[in-house]
């Protein structure tokens, strides 16, 4: 128990949101036009890979982000040109760029290193560490808040943008009439494709954001299938916390809860099989949870 | 008119898998010094010796099955693919029956069989469940289901199971009379002849019952379904069921006939791979056969163009992928359909 009042567990609980968090907000942002972008997970990987890539051949971390985000962005144009202009399914779209992702980072990863497990042989780059001055020295709360990576500050800073961009701005609210009722929002002028499109180029950089933080930050290196479902746990917290970043945010956190306390109950000897399994177990009673109220609210409005 | 949709159709599937296979070209150009002899290793290696080509035949069994679990889902509009789980959970159930059930022949077998049917439906009930009871998201949880499936199993397999005389991590071995028979000396999967009935058992179930037509008719449009007295709800989690058990089966008639003991350490990826052999059918599961032998195929050409010129085998998934985009897309070629369909209602004044 001692465990859960140590700054470090908590510390480590904002590390192991951070892809969520990122995973989070490009589900929010790619839910409220009403077309949910399952390639979520492919494009953190497809990310995560670039970044060490492009990050060990150029030698500075930076350019290894800004290639995975652009890599996750062009998944994320394959997806939505497909989709609004060919009509393929969206779900299976999605589903189809996660396995595109899927074998085509390994393919390279062997072409490139020789080896089909990680990118280990080549030297690794990483997003610096930032301390921030003030609080690093307040106790307790310092240890937990500073000396994160700056992906970690960036996400957290993502939240307040993303919910400001969704709830204040012109275009938040052109995109959730879309969402909401497609019909009206053509009728007042607003072009239904572009508003989808756009949704899904944010969500596809949010995406590349949290992937290369995987690569570059959580870890050094790339390895093969590395989001093990942090995309679809994203869509899961992002469905509990409805339209808003901020309660999606807490959702995030409560992902990374179970995942930290996971690694702390490894050290006491549960087997690494079930802890391992808890987010996933947790995402499933989440949906419950949302799904059933969401059908009170309903039956509740129906009783009006 | 029936005939001009079907050459369109034909048509698309050949610019699909021309468009993927170019694809693929290219990313052999750059990454081997002889791209035409890995390509070519790639389109025929399946036929250069009988091995090989029974090695394509025992591959195409668990892709049949899982295409087939699959197919089932999607003609409803369904999207459980917890296919992955399923077969892996269906695995173990298979591994149970065959380690405890009394060795009677024949029947130790077909108890082994059934208890991985059953061990599939009860993985897929889960989603099912939640989705007709609650309305939760079955894309999510049939997902989830496929990581907790893969850790159980492990868990339980390693623990409790574990033959710690074999030099690997694997389960005990099954006795005789729960194995499927392999034919010939090249090791043929008895269960292919299982999944080409299975398979046209459900071709006649979806096309020829009332059941079946329930079925589609939600696929097409569940409110019809729902205002024209059908109980979607119901037909929509029995079908997950039935798909869960055919996805069970896969992994039982994997293990009973090639392996004989529990012997993955890694989920198998057939359920992901049956995504490709549903959509490549368009849900139709007479056509799951011929589509399953197609993926097949090409899954154990890139095998052996990756052994003989180590180029990574991957690159079969990325063709598949880019398959399933090209395949669904509906606008491609639409232009052609309208143009049929007008001139055949002008043929009719």
């Amino acid at each position: 128990m001692s465990d859960f009042l140590n700054p470090a567990f908590w510390y480590s609980v904002i590390r192991v949101s951070t892809p969520i968090l990122f995973g989070v907000l490009a589900a929010l942002l790619s839910s409220i036009t009403g077309t949910i972008n399952i390639g979520i997970e492919g494009m953190m990987l497809m990310s995560a890979f670039w970044g060490t890539i492009v990050a060990s051949f150029a030698q500075n971390p930076w350019i290894g982000l800004l290639a995975g985000v652009a890599s996750s962005i062009i998944l994320a144009v394959i997806l939505a040109y497909f989709h609004l202009k060919l009509k393929t399914d969206l779900v299976i779209g999605g589903v189809a760029l996660n396995l595109l992702s899927s074998g085509l980072t390994v393919f390279l990863l062997y072409a490139i290193t020789g080896d089909k497990g990680s990118s280990a042989s080549l030297r690794s780059f990483t997003i610096p560490r930032v301390d921030i001055p003030l609080v690093k020295e307040i106790p307790f709360v310092g240890k937990i808040l500073s000396g994160h990576n700056a992906l970690t500050y960036i996400a957290i800073l993502s939240v307040f943008v993303v919910n400001y961009l969704v709830k204040k701005t012109p275009l938040g609210i052109r995109m959730r009439s879309v969402g909401e009722n497609p019909d009206a929002a053509v009728s007042v002028g607003i072009s239904v494709n572009r508003m989808k499109f756009l949704s899904l180029i944010l969500s596809g950089i949010l995406a590349g954001f949290g992937g290369a933080f995987l690569s570059m930050g959580y870890v050094s290196w790339f390895a093969r299938d590395m989001t093990a479902g942090r995309g679809f746990i994203s869509i899961a917290a992002q469905a509990l916390g409805g339209n808003s970043a901020l309660f999606g945010a807490f959702g995030a956190l409560l992902f990374g809860i179970a995942e930290a306390a996971g690694i702390t109950l490894q050290s006491l000897r549960i087997p690494s099989e079930i802890t391992n399994m808890l987010p996933f177990v947790l995402t499933i009673v989440v949906l419950v949870i949302y799904a059933r109220s969401k059908i009170r609210s309903h039956s509740r409005i129906q009783e009006q | 008119m029936k005939k001009t949709l079907l050459v369109l159709e034909f048509t698309r599937f050949v610019i699909t898998v021309g468009i993927a296979l170019l694809i693929g070209y290219i990313f052999l150009l750059f990454s081997t010094d002889k791209p035409y002899e890995a390509f070519k290793l790639f389109l025929t290696g399946p036929l250069t010796t009988q091995r090989r080509f029974f090695e394509f035949l025992n591959n195409s069994v668990p892709l049949m099955m899982t295409g087939l679990a699959l197919s089932l889902v999607f003609q409803a509009k369904v999207f459980n693919i917890g296919a992955e789980g399923q077969l892996f959970f269906g695995a173990f159930g298979a591994m149970l029956f065959a380690l405890n059930f009394p060795q009677v022949s024949w029947l130790h077998l077909i108890m082994t069989l059934i208890g991985s049917a059953l061990f599939g439906s009860i993985w897929a009930f889960v989603p099912a469940f939640l989705r007709t009871k609650w309305k939760a998201s079955e894309l999510v949880s049939s997902l989830m289901m496929n990581y907790i499936s893969y850790f159980l199993v492990l868990f339980l397999v390693n623990n409790y199971f574990r033959d710690k005389s074999a030099g690997a991590l694997v389960s005990y071995r099954f006795p005789q009379t729960a194995w499927l028979s392999v034919i010939t000396k090249y090791r043929l999967n008895s269960g292919l002849f299982i999944a080409v009935l299975l398979s046209i058992l459900m071709g006649l179930l979806i096309y020829r019952t009332k059941w079946g037509y329930q079925i589609r008719v939600i696929g097409v449009n569940k409110k019809f379904g729902l205002y024209s007295g059908m109980r979607t709800m119901s037909i929509m989690f029995w079908v997950q069921i039935l798909s869960g058990a055919v996805a069970g089966l896969a992994g039982g008639i994997e293990l009973t006939a090639m392996y004989r003991r529990f012997v993955w350490q890694s989920l198998p990826g057939y359920g992901f791979d049956g995504i490709i052999v549903a959509i490549l059918a368009r849900n139709n599961p007479f056509l799951v056969i011929p589509s399953a032998l197609f993926i097949a195929y090409l899954r154990i050409g890139a095998n052996i163009m990756g052994r003989t010129t180590g180029v990574a085998p991957e690159i079969v998934i990325v063709l598949q992928s880019l398959m399933i985009l090209l395949i669904t897309a509906e606008a491609l070629l639409e232009k052609f359909k309208q143009k049929a369909i007008a001139k055949e209602a002008m043929k009719g004044e």
